[in-house]
């Protein structure tokens, strides 16, 4: 029977020669990850499962990252109850305030994943190691405390949909663009409950930063995993970040797709999904002048040295506009300090923003951005739901690293291709 | 398991967001979380919530964050069991896996009405709207996701041995 890339990633870990779209399995983890919000929920459920010890020590990570530094009273009781569940386990892959990053760009980084891999996290955006030729994706606490105990998930053995990239992208336009303007095509539930799996002679023009960017926001199609063909990027990457022997798989000739969607890189625009849902895309041109009240680039999404380097290319010498707050959070400790050494940081202030520590804070309307009703944002992140950033009465528009940049310098959406003269 | 209650009804994409906002992340607490369950969709939800009621909804029903505080929210609020046209995924297996009673079935999410009394006879895939006579059918779940719900959830699962 002919596989799709994840199914054969998934039948290599449950032990099968092969499996089939719709089949129910228990299959082996490589990684188990939670971060300050789900770990907590999970260690209560683990202590109801009456053992001793995790499967496997140095296969589990938590990652303080959410509401870290702690926020409040009770932000500081969650990050304390993840540290003294990883001291007391002896968890390997710890990562406290000082190593910590952005859960899903501190990983591929740290080399904690490799192509091949089979992967869980309690965090919906877990899907971003597909990037990395990696089946990963984003389960609850329940499940992260059962894999911390056996090792192992229950899964349904998704269909695909499989995403064929030609044409190399615009000057000013990245991975975010690509993956809204895919959301804008198929819908918020486009891929439910399937595999999002990226191929095509595009894939060779797309940085590891575009392919991390498009893999996270798989979810936001509703898709189990999104994946993408092993190449020559993926294992120079993989190299690079220290990350353990690879296991390339490859999709069968004759594997099956619901759907085949084909995307010209060239023809994409930089795009801005509207609120409340990722899949409102519009280009510009399809609408009016908006004026913003912050600017926030980073997350998960976009927090990395490529997308800083994006936006301080275009912020470089010009001020943030007038009542425009403008708050750049570099996903890791090691972007932080590449983007200092770079001199990306000093452009960013000069420019009248703020520059953060890791956090996913604004994103997810936690800490360091939190927005009033009536109050208008540009963020690289990657959800604009209703009360998102703050208030249900606020705002937010997902965009690139290049839009936000544009956007802050003008106070209102704007598109690169409008600031930068070439 | 049969489920008798009723409804009270959502449209698409009802996110996680809404159903518990991210702002009440700094508590697992039970009894807080559906303190605040659905506020940012429906003000009203709290106060009216009954024991045993049921949330019809339409597709993609808790897409976004993996939160397993969503699911939480609503099983602890009183709600019995939530009938979507379709679920996101990660909410479908929190729900199963905390045991939270979830149904798809788009014609009933489609054709109940809020306020309408409904019982659900899952074992048989039986759904009837007692105020309008309606009745649909429901594929049952698979075996192992019975299993799963017949020990308890995941964790009682793995705690006795069903799953290893």
């Amino acid at each position: 029977m002919a596989m799709t890339m994840t199914q054969k990633i998934l039948a290599a870990h449950s032990g099968r020669e092969s499996v089939q779209a719709g089949e129910l399995i228990l299959a082996s983890l490589d990684l188990v990850l939670g971060n300050d919000i789900t770990s907590p929920v999970a260690i209560k459920e683990f202590a109801r499962l009456g053992r001793d010890s995790v499967f496997d020590r140095d296969k589990i990570t938590m990652v303080m990252d959410h509401f870290a530094p702690n926020k409040d009273i009770k932000a500081a009781e969650q990050c304390k109850m993840c540290r003294d569940f990883c001291g007391e386990k002896d968890i390997t892959h710890f990562y406290d305030v000082g190593q910590m990053g952005i859960e899903h760009a501190l990983l591929p980084e740290r080399g904690l994943v490799t192509a091949g891999n089979a992967v869980i996290g309690a965090d919906s955006h877990t899907c971003t190691y597909g990037a990395l030729g990696a089946f990963s994706t984003g389960v609850g606490s329940t499940d992260m405390a059962c894999a911390m105990a056996i090792g192992k998930a229950w899964f349904k053995v998704p269909s695909a949909m499989r995403i064929v990239l030609t044409g190399k992208l615009r000057r000013h336009v990245s991975g975010k663009d690509v993956i809204l303007h895919i959301i804008g095509k198929i819908g918020v539930d486009g891929a439910l409950y399937k595999s999002m799996e990226f191929t095509g002679e595009g894939l060779s023009s797309l940085t590891m930063a575009d392919r991390l960017c498009i893999a996270n926001m798989a979810v936001e199609a509703g898709a189990k995993n999104g994946i993408f063909e092993v190449d020559g990027v993926t294992l120079a990457y993989l190299r690079e970040h220290g990350a353990v022997e690879p296991a390339i798989y490859t999709a069968d000739p004759g594997a099956e797709y619901d759907e085949t969607l084909e995307i010209d890189l060239s023809a994409i625009e930089p795009t801005v999904a509207f609120p409340h849902l990722p899949e409102n895309a519009k280009t510009f041109g399809e609408f009016s002048e908006i004026p913003i009240d912050q600017v926030v680039i980073g997350s998960c999404t976009n927090g990395r040295l490529e997308d800083l380097r994006a936006a301080a290319e275009i912020m470089r010498g010009k001020k943030c506009a007038k009542n425009v707050r403008v708050i750049v959070i570099p996903a890791t400790q090691s972007i932080y300090l590449a983007a200092m050494e770079e001199g990306l940081l000093r452009t960013f202030i000069e420019s009248g923003a703020v520059v953060s520590t890791p956090t996913c804070g604004p994103c997810l309307g936690g800490h360091m951005g939190i927005l009033a009703a009536g109050e208008r944002a540009v963020t690289t992140t990657n959800r604009n739901f209703v009360g998102r950033m703050g208030h249900v009465d606020s705002e937010v528009y997902l965009a690139s690293p290049a839009v936000a940049a544009a956007s802050a310098v003008t106070g209102r959406i704007a598109s690169p291709w409008e600031v930068m003269s070439e | 398991m049969k489920y008798t209650g009723d409804v009270i009804k959502y449209g698409d994409n009802v996110d996680t967001d809404v159903i518990i906002p991210a702002r009440y992340l700094n508590t697992s607490d039970h009894a807080e979380l559906a303190s605040h369950c659905m506020e940012d969709l429906d003000r009203t939800f709290v106060s009216r919530v009954k024991p045993g009621d049921i949330i019809a909804a339409g597709n993609n029903f808790g897409c976004g964050s993996s939160r397993e505080h969503a699911p939480i929210a609503i099983k602890a609020s009183g709600v019995s069991l939530v009938i979507a046209k379709s679920f996101a995924r990660i909410f479908y297996r929190n729900a199963i896996n905390i045991g939270l009673a979830i149904v798809e079935c788009p014609e009933a999410a489609e054709a109940i009405s809020e306020g309408d009394r409904v019982e659900a006879d899952l074992d048989n895939g039986i759904i009837r709207d007692l105020t309008t006579g309606a009745e649909f059918r429901t594929a049952p779940f698979p075996e192992f996701i019975q299993t799963m719900i017949g020990n308890g959830g995941l964790v009682s699962s793995i705690a006795n041995g069903a799953i290893k």
